[in-house]
Formats: C-alpha cells, sequence, structure tokens
C-alpha cells in the first residue's frame, strides 16, 4: 500500500504540494516513486521561472522510462532541491521528505482543485 | 566475461593481411596530389598488429556471448525481430551490388537503380501509397523525413500556425522526439478504457495549430485501432496530415494499406517488416512513402524510368532536399527487394497471418498466468502485466525477463508502453513454430511459480549468460563515454 500522508494536497499525476507560509514544497508521491522505480536524474526547473499550473515544469528519469512533472500550482520556482543532483535516488528513500522545488506566490486558492489525502487514496484504488 | 580487446592484443610487426593487386585497370594508379599538411596524420594510426588467427578467435568468442535470432527465440515487442532468410544475405553479397560506387554514371548502375526503382514500387504497392523515398537510413530518421515533409507541404501552403503534432501516449518514444527535433511541439492523446486512441480527447484537441498525428497500427498494445477511418476524417476535416509509423505494419501487410485508412506519409522498417537484419542498431533502412499530394515535396534525387533506363532526377523544386550522404544503405534496400521477391503477394499476407495467429496463440497460453489488461486478443503482439506477480512474490518484470535468458530465450520488450505497469511486450513473429512457443510458453509459466517458491533465484539471475546482472542504476547515472 502506498503511503499517502495527510496534510498534503495531491494531483491525479502523482504529485504532492504542502503550504508552509508563503512557500509551497512539491514533490512526487509514493505511488509515482514506486511505479518509477529506481530514480537515476531528476531535470528541475530554473529558479525564478513562473510555471502555470499542469504546465510541465520537470522530468524524472528512472531506469524503466524518463516521465514528465506537472505543476500542481501556479506559482514562481523560489528554490529547487539541489540535492537531488548528485543523490536523485533520495527521491526512492523518502519522496515527501525530498521535495522537488519550492514555489511561491501560490494563492490560496489554487490548491482547491486537487485531492486531500483521503481522495486520493480513493483515486489510486481506481487505477 | 574477459575478452581484450584487440589493441590490447597487439604486437608490433605482426600482420595478418596482404594488400591485393590494384584491380583497377591501368592509368587509375597515377600518383595523386600530396595532401596539405592540415589534412595529413602527424602520427601512423594506433591499429592493432595482431594474426589471422587472433583475429578470427577474438570475433568468434564475441560471437558467442551476443544472442540473435539465430541463436533462439526472439520476441522482443515493437521490434519484429523475425528470421533473416541467408538467401537474402547471399544475393546483397553479389559483386554487381558490393563492387559499385554511388557516383559512378548511372548508366553503368542500371541494375542497382532498377533494384532501387522496384523496391519502391513495391513498398508503394504494399503501403498503399504513391511513391516514396529510400534514403533514411533507419525508422527515426524515416520519421524525420516524413515529419519535415508535413511541414514542408504547410509552410508552402502558408500555414505557418501547424505548430503542433499529436502523439498517443501508448506512441514509440521515437514519435515524439522526431517531432521535437522537427521543431514541433508535442501534445499526448490519451487511451480510452480499450487502450485505443480517446476520440473524444483527441476531437478536442484537434485545431488549425496541429500538423499531423502521428499513429501505429496496430499500436503499441497490440490493438487494431479499429477507429482509424473516423480518426483519419477528423484529422482530416481539421486540416491535419495522418503519419503512419510503419513499425508494426508487420500485423496487417498484404491484408490492407495505410493508405486504404487515409493515411499521407508512411515510414517503413526494413529490419523489422522485410527480414532484414537489425544488426546491433544499423545498418537499418527507414524508407518514407507518401500520398500522391506529397510526392513533390519526398527528398531528392528521385529515381525515374526514362527512355533511356533509371535515371536520378534533381527536378522537383519543393523537394526537402537531400536526407542521406547518398541513396541510403543500398545493401539493405537489396536484402528487401529479396525478401519481398521470394515471398510474393502471398507469401506477405501469410506472413502477417501467421505473425497475428503467433501473437494470439502465444497470449492464449499466458493469459491464465499473467494478466492481460488489453484484452485476450490481439494482433501481431501483445502486451502481460506482472503487477499481481510483483505483489505477491516481490519478483518483477525485469526478473523474469533476466531468467529468461538462462532459458536460453531473448527477453521480451519490458516496462512498454508506459500505461501497462510491470509490463512485458511479447511479439513472436510469423517465424516461430507452434513447438518453439509452446517451450516459450512453459519456460514463462515456469518462472512465474518459481517467482512464488524461490523468488530470490529470479532475482540473482541470470547466472548462465557471461555478463551476469548489470547495475543500470550506476549504468544511468555514472555511464563511462570514453575508452
Amino acid at each position: 500500500m502506498s503511503k499517502v500522508p495527510a496534510g498534503l494536497k495531491y494531483s491525479k499525476d502523482h504529485e504532492w504540494i504542502r503550504l508552509e507560509g508563503d512557500k509551497a514544497y512539491v514533490g512526487i508521491t509514493d505511488h509515482a516513486q514506486d511505479a518509477l522505480g529506481e530514480i537515476v536524474y531528476v531535470e528541475l526547473p530554473p529558479v525564478g521561472e513562473a510555471y502555470d499550473a499542469d504546465e510541465e515544469i520537470a522530468n524524472i528519469e528512472s531506469v524503466k522510462a524518463a516521465s514528465a512533472i506537472y505543476n500542481p500550482a501556479a506559482g514562481t520556482v523560489a528554490e529547487v532541491n539541489e540535492a537531488l543532483d548528485g543523490s536523485p535516488e533520495l527521491i526512492n528513500t523518502d519522496c515527501y521528505e525530498n521535495y522537488l522545488y519550492v514555489l511561491s506566490g501560490v494563492s490560496a486558492t489554487a490548491l482547491d482543485g486537487l485531492m486531500d489525502a483521503s481522495a486520493y487514496e480513493e483515486y489510486l484504488k481506481t487505477l | 566475461m574477459n575478452e581484450p580487446l584487440l589493441i590490447e592484443r597487439s604486437k608490433a610487426g605482426r600482420s595478418s593481411y596482404q594488400f591485393p593487386q590494384l584491380d583497377l585497370p591501368r592509368g587509375f594508379d597515377v600518383a595523386l596530389p600530396e595532401l596539405p599538411p592540415t589534412l595529413r596524420r602527424s602520427k601512423e594510426p594506433r591499429l592493432p598488429e595482431v594474426s589471422e588467427l587472433d583475429v578470427i578467435r577474438h570475433f568468434t568468442r564475441l560471437s558467442t556471448m551476443s544472442f540473435g535470432v539465430d541463436s533462439g527465440c526472439y520476441p522482443l515487442g515493437s521490434c519484429t525481430m523475425k528470421y533473416n532468410p541467408k538467401v537474402n544475405e547471399q544475393l546483397a553479397s553479389l559483386e554487381d551490388f558490393t563492387a559499385m560506387h554511388p557516383l559512378q554514371d548511372v548508366s553503368t548502375i542500371q541494375g542497382c537503380l532498377s533494384v532501387m526503382y522496384n523496391l519502391l514500387e513495391d513498398l508503394s504497392g504494399i503501403t498503399g501509397m504513391a511513391w516514396g523515398t529510400l534514403q533514411p537510413c533507419a525508422g527515426a530518421h524515416g520519421e524525420y523525413t516524413g515529419l519535415k515533409i508535413i511541414r514542408a507541404w504547410f509552410e508552402h501552403h502558408g500555414d505557418a500556425r501547424r505548430t503542433r503534432i499529436l502523439v498517443p501516449e501508448s506512441a514509440h518514444g521515437t514519435n515524439p522526439a522526431s517531432a521535437a527535433v522537427n521543431g514541433f511541439t508535442v501534445t499526448t492523446i490519451p487511451a480510452d478504457a480499450e487502450g485505443l486512441v480517446d476520440i473524444d480527447a483527441l476531437q478536442g484537441l484537434l485545431d488549425d495549430t496541429v500538423a499531423g498525428v502521428m499513429l501505429t497500427n496496430p499500436n503499441t498494445l497490440g490493438l487494431f485501432e479499429k477507429h482509424i477511418l473516423a480518426i483519419s476524417e477528423m484529422v482530416h476535416a481539421a486540416g491535419g496530415l495522418l503519419y503512419y509509423d510503419g513499425a508494426n505494419l508487420n500485423a496487417i501487410m498484404g491484408m490492407c494499406t495505410p493508405g486504404d485508412m487515409g493515411f499521407d506519409v508512411v515510414h517503413l522498417n526494413l529490419h523489422k517488416t522485410f527480414g532484414t537484419p537489425h544488426g546491433g542498431g544499423g545498418p537499418g533502412a527507414g524508407p518514407v512513402l507518401v500520398s500522391r499530394d506529397l510526392v513533390p515535396y519526398l527528398p531528392k534525387p528521385d529515381i525515374k524510368l526514362v527512355d533511356s533506363g533509371y535515371a536520378f532526377d534533381w527536378s522537383s523544386e519543393l523537394s526537402i532536399g537531400k536526407v542521406s550522404g547518398f541513396w541510403g544503405n543500398f545493401l539493405v534496400l537489396v536484402r528487401a527487394y529479396s525478401y519481398i521477391l521470394r515471398m510474393g503477394a502471398e507469401g506477405i499476407r501469410a506472413a502477417a497471418a501467421h505473425a497475428v495467429l503467433n501473437a494470439n496463440y502465444l497470449l492464449s497460453r499466458l493469459k491464465g498466468t499473467f494478466s492481460v489488461p488489453y484484452g485476450e486478443r490481439c494482433m501481431h503482439e501483445f502486451v502481460v502485466s506482472l503487477e499481481d506477480l510483483k505483489e505477491k512474490t516481490g519478483v518483477s518484470a525485469l526478473d523474469v525477463a533476466k531468467a529468461l535468458l538462462d532459458s536460453g530465450y531473448h527477453p521480451p520488450t519490458m516496462y512498454f508502453p508506459l500505461i501497462v505497469h510491470e509490463a512485458l511486450m511479447f511479439e513472436p513473429t510469423e517465424s516461430e513454430s507452434p513447438e518453439t512457443l509452446d517451450e516459450l510458453a512453459d519456460t514463462l509459466i515456469e518462472l512465474a511459480g518459481i517467482a512464488a517458491s524461490d523468488p530470490q533465484r529470479l532475482k540473482q539471475a541470470p547466472l548462465t549468460t557471461p555478463v551476469r546482472r548489470v547495475d543500470e542504476v550506476a549504468a544511468a547515472k555514472n555511464p563511462i563515454l570514453h575508452a
């Protein structure tokens, strides 16, 4: 069973987002990292760039496939997780601790269309 | 595996080759003008100095370490690893073909040109297209060429807004890559519950920015896109063109044509469908065939039959130009032409029928053991999911694929298409006998049993190959790209 922590919001494309003050942390879910398998490379967005919701923002390569990451909520990239550059497998180790990037300027209503933990768990059952 | 490189076995002064007598008529062996110093080597090339026996043993040992369709069943989905008849090799090794130079005067290479012209005629017939080019040297090169033709068509018609290419989510990875290399942006069409193109989603995506839609039919799940006529009508009504990825033509050749389905551009993989060797990544051949309206955009030179015989025609002003140094991988074309002539129309049709029959037979043997997410009938290939097996035993599609190597089979395609988890994709081709298919099915069923009783054994596979389980993570993260 995939881990789905409460308190985060989830997208259908298996990204999670967590608001902390004026920052929003974004990563991929346990289901996503498990499906991808061993992750070997992460391509992160440039800091300062603005992205819409659902826009392709990053790429993750595993031994199985290369997959696009879709930005779950509109905002500007304030920071990326540099540690993933040398150690992309950190996502496999703990995908909720090891975020991909941080957005600023995310409006409070931007997460309304996303799922909460229980809705995402239900969604996973339908796949 | 411990096989030194030839250069590591080099011993100064040892040799195994004597240059033959010059076989050109007198008068050709004149001294050439001296090359300018910038083009001359300052050092001798570092070539291995080895005996003939060293060379023979080196390559013989290497040949036993690899796996080819001549060593065993090779059910690699989407790749059509059919048998490469040896008669094709025999014909392609005739001096009448091998001793030619592409820059010879056309009057001296009429035989070669007739092979190319007749092959183009046959391929046009098999695909239901008007004419084509033999220049592209691989499938992806064909895709690049085909998309360039589409781009040229819209540029000529002043339709610069059309910058998007749509591909289904089960498409071959080369489709979006070729579109991107051509400067198009790529949008993915979702699949419906059956695994086919979602018609409503496609309708929603079609507008005046779409240049084309790339499909393969049957698709990569081995399913025939049964709405193909409706799809082609929709795409054409929206002003777009329809592109056929010929990777899966083996399932339908001689039965129906991409032309019948409304496709405008087709690329073929002679190394898949027409029995030429895949050859470790090359040489391949990816001819492109097009409908009547697109013929002027084909690469040049065209090959024409005129009063004096076969001739190159450089006249088309709309042509996208040359896409190959010369005329393509010519000896691959000879093999494909030989294949088509030897099979004949009836044989081509029978090959497709048997390819589909073999895939369905193997699917019927495996469906009780593995889950089949997209139905119990297929065309030339099918996909099983090992998701349940992995959940119950921890043994993954990768482990089963590796274990197949120990049993003398080449693994099927793994983890593709991406819409199936723990996917194994089988394409037995028409070449395999029912006995071989039964042996393969028995082996897979036995491996599923071992997964339950002794999963560790499969986790360690392969045990008998020259190279054991490779570290894919290290290879992807720290590739060594130099000698």
